[in-house]
């Protein structure tokens, strides 16, 4: 299946992703925040179809829009955050912050200006009609370890999250 | 218009990187903190799917699937510290978290 209009589709899902994340990082409201963070995860979830990554998208709108992000607003919920919204919102070392993720950016730019023949610009064409059953042969096959070594974090995760949550230990 | 190549991709990550950063650094609201937290762990998984597509094999995919899986974890037990914690002294502020400040 050819792609078609890809330049549209990739500059409008990257403003969306990008303005939905400029968005949680300046919003004074934590549920608006999150509203956006959400925004910001399914316009990233489009991005990864133009990778051709199907199963990667899938996981992304269920797990992280759909599961972390409802954690997150379950626990803006119990917080009760309307005493924080009249309070100052960014810290006292905010020119520290700023001056850092500038000279970060800088860097950034400087990779890749250098560097731009590094990265290749064409790319092997992958079929995405087995993209799930190639992932699955990779996760149970050379992956495996770290598959079960996923799940072991995941029990820990849970014991960690119901221990630290409990009135009493 | 110049066709879309990798390099589109990773400009787009290294900028939510960036903003994640600055979320991290200058906010005071430890949620919103979190929640940058998350930006800078899906502008990683952008660069991984970015370049799995240059090499045969879908590795940087599977890598992808992983650090979901870890992010679901550190935001749980992460909103479990902060419930203990705004259980304790009613605030959800950065700096008032300075038990162990000398």
């Amino acid at each position: 299946m050819t792609p078609v209009a890809t330049p549209f589709f990739f500059y409008f899902l990257s403003v969306l992703t990008l303005g939905s994340a400029f968005l949680v990082i300046t919003s004074r409201n934590a549920v608006h925040s999150a509203l956006a963070l959400i925004l910001a995860l399914l316009g990233q979830a489009g991005l990864y179809l133009m990778l051709y990554a199907p199963f990667v998208a899938g996981v992304q709108i269920i797990l992280y829009a759909g599961g972390i992000m409802v954690l997150f607003l379950f626990v803006i919920m119990l917080v009760n955050l309307e005493r924080s919204q009249k309070e100052e919102q960014y810290s006292r070392q905010w020119l520290a912050g700023a001056l850092a993720a500038t000279a970060l950016g800088v860097l950034f730019v400087a990779v890749f200006v250098k560097g731009k023949a590094l990265f290749p610009a064409s790319s092997v064409p992958v079929a995405e009609s087995s993209n799930t059953q190639q992932l699955g042969q990779l996760l149970y096959g050379p992956y495996m370890f770290a598959f079960e070594i996923a799940s072991l974090l995941l029990l820990v995760a849970i014991i960690g999250a119901v221990v630290m949550a409990k009135k009493r230990i | 218009m110049l066709p879309i190549t990798t390099l589109h991709y990773l400009v787009v990550a290294a900028a939510l990187f960036a903003l994640g950063v600055v979320g991290v650094l200058t906010r005071r609201n430890v949620v919103i903190v979190l929640m940058s937290i998350e930006l800078i762990l899906n502008a990683v998984n952008l660069n991984l799917v970015a370049f799995s597509r240059l090499s045969p094999g879908l590795h940087g995919q599977v890598f992808a699937i992983f650090v979901i899986t870890d992010a679901a974890a550190e935001a749980a037990v992460g909103l479990g510290i902060l419930i203990a914690f705004f259980r304790n002294k009613e605030t959800v502020n950065v700096d008032e978290v300075d038990l162990l400040k000398w």
